[in-house]
């Protein structure tokens, strides 16, 4: 009786504070911007402007929901609603403490590169779907970006797998019980964290949104609710990566006198903070710098990381 | 990659900089005196109209947002009946303040006059009307000038030599 309670209360507990955290990014990220750049940002609905998320809320539910003529109608509705379950769904695999986490996967890591490559199908449909100039240029740099992302961000996390010899997520925090993998795998995390922000679309790789050459990228044709869908999806994606990057290589719930929940929660908090950061400061590449860089400079320094890491395992057992 | 970290740590140092918002309803700007606001009507230090309806603000203002009629008093003063600025109009061009010959049209330093109704931004003569002499304390057109009024005479005002009899310069 207790487990069945327990596998009710777990996920939609997660479901609900995944979302909720999405909504309150918005508000995040509008403060943080604005402290970045000498201004105040939304401070005038409620205590510190937080209702403003209520205000945001209200304000795209109310707008009104508009379906071009000339879009492919059955994709251009799906599209939103896959980037949103494909990163909700990656959050099952996320162990929060030692005993809250949704599912056990043995392949937890794969499971979640899997989603990662599925949610590249949400931009890349979305942009296809409009069935115009702009979107269309968005939907393939989203395409050819994240594909290309995806490569090494799977062969950065394999040196932590080699390290903790599992792809569970659980079984790595435990293996980080000595010391965390930031450590060993510094340059695994640098690549995993580059990897991230390009698949999250966040500057300074926002190519396929990029509103100062194409509008709004793969979202032009878009408004109301299934706009707000894609700015969710991006939310829980850059929360979905801090998860992962604490996981992975910050020992997830692990850290000294506060409990578990809240070190998981604080070091997260850190990391999305420093995603707004990124954003606040770095101008957005050019698309062909974007892809030498991806190919030529962080797909071998991930496979030789991969080799490094691969080679002082051989010699220590 | 070092400018990039270095970017990233100085746009972090801004969270410490002041403030470059001004929280305009709670805290107000700073405006000059002479800044072009709010459009008002002074009177002279004794407390009359100094406005002498000479239409001189109505024919310089570039967008034909002042309408008044003149009147003369008992005393031989002249008012206007009605003076009447729709600031719907207006744009604060300051044409008017620099035309009027008594210092009466002047501008201010006030700009929030937003309302709800268009037909409220229509302001006669008793919202014009302040009860001060403005930028110009002390002024009182009918003391320096030479046209005579009921209660003034000729050679009566500031600096005016008493009005020459032109027989008496007979030789």
């Amino acid at each position: 009786m207790n487990e069945i309670v327990r596998s009710f209360i777990i996920p939609f507990g997660v479901l609900i504070s995944m979302t909720s955290i999405a909504a309150g990014l918005i508000w995040l990220e509008r403060r943080l911007l604005a402290l970045w750049q000498n201004r105040y940002g939304p401070n005038r609905i409620g205590p510190y402007g937080l209702s403003q998320v209520i205000a945001d809320m209200i304000k795209i539910f109310l707008k009104e929901d508009w379906i071009p003529p000339f879009a492919d109608k059955p994709v251009f509705i799906l599209a939103p609603a896959i980037i949103v379950i494909t990163v909700l769904l990656s959050f099952a695999i996320i162990p929060f403490t030692q005993s809250i986490g949704v599912v056990d996967l043995n392949v937890g890591l794969l499971f979640f590169l899997a989603m990662s490559s599925l949610s590249v199908y949400s931009v890349a449909l979305a942009g296809w779907a409009s069935n115009s100039k702009y979107p269309l240029i968005g939907g393939l740099r989203a395409a050819a970006q994240m594909l290309s992302y995806e490569v090494f961000m799977g062969l950065s996390l394999m040196g932590v797998v080699m390290l903790a010899g599992s792809f569970d997520l659980r079984k790595i925090v435990e293996a980080q019980r000595d010391m965390w993998f930031c450590i060993p795998q510094f340059f695994g995390m640098v690549v995993f964290l580059i990897a991230g922000i390009a698949e999250t679309r966040r500057l300074p790789f926002d190519l396929p949104e990029a509103e100062s050459e194409l509008v709004a990228g793969f979202h032009s044709e878009y408004s109301g609710m299934k706009f707000g869908m894609f700015f969710v999806g991006e939310y829980l994606g850059i929360t979905l990566i801090s998860a992962l990057v604490v996981t992975l290589f910050l020992g997830g719930w692990r850290g000294p006198f506060l409990p578990p929940v809240i070190w998981f929660a604080l070091k997260t908090f850190i990391f999305i903070c420093g995603f707004i950061l990124l954003r606040a400061s770095l101008p957005r590449l050019r698309y062909d710098q974007l892809m030498s860089f991806g190919w030529k400079v962080m797909l071998p320094f991930s496979l030789l990381n991969l080799l490094v890491t691969g080679g002082i395992l051989l010699a220590v057992s | 990659m070092f400018s990039l970290l270095k970017s990233l740590w100085l746009v972090f140092l801004h969270i410490f900089r002041p403030r470059e918002t001004m929280l305009y309803p709670e805290e107000k700007p700073y405006l000059s005196p002479r800044w072009r606001g709010r459009i008002i009507l002074s009177r002279d230090p004794d407390g009359c109209e100094r406005c002498v309806a000479c239409y001189l603000c109505s024919v310089a203002c570039p967008v034909g947002c002042i309408s008044l009629q003149a009147t003369e008093d008992e005393h031989g003063r002249r008012y206007p009946e009605f003076f009447r600025i729709n600031f719907s109009r207006c744009i604060f061009c300051g044409f008017c303040e620099e035309a009027c010959p008594t210092y009466a049209i002047q501008l201010t330093p006030d700009f929030e006059m937003s309302e709800y109704n268009r037909q409220n931004l229509v302001y006669e003569k008793e919202d014009l009307l302040i009860n001060g002499p403005g930028k110009y304390p002390g002024y009182n057109f009918y003391n320096v000038a030479g046209l005579a009024i009921g209660g003034k005479d000729k050679g009566k005002a500031e600096n005016e030599e008493p009005p020459v009899d032109v027989r008496s310069l007979l030789p």
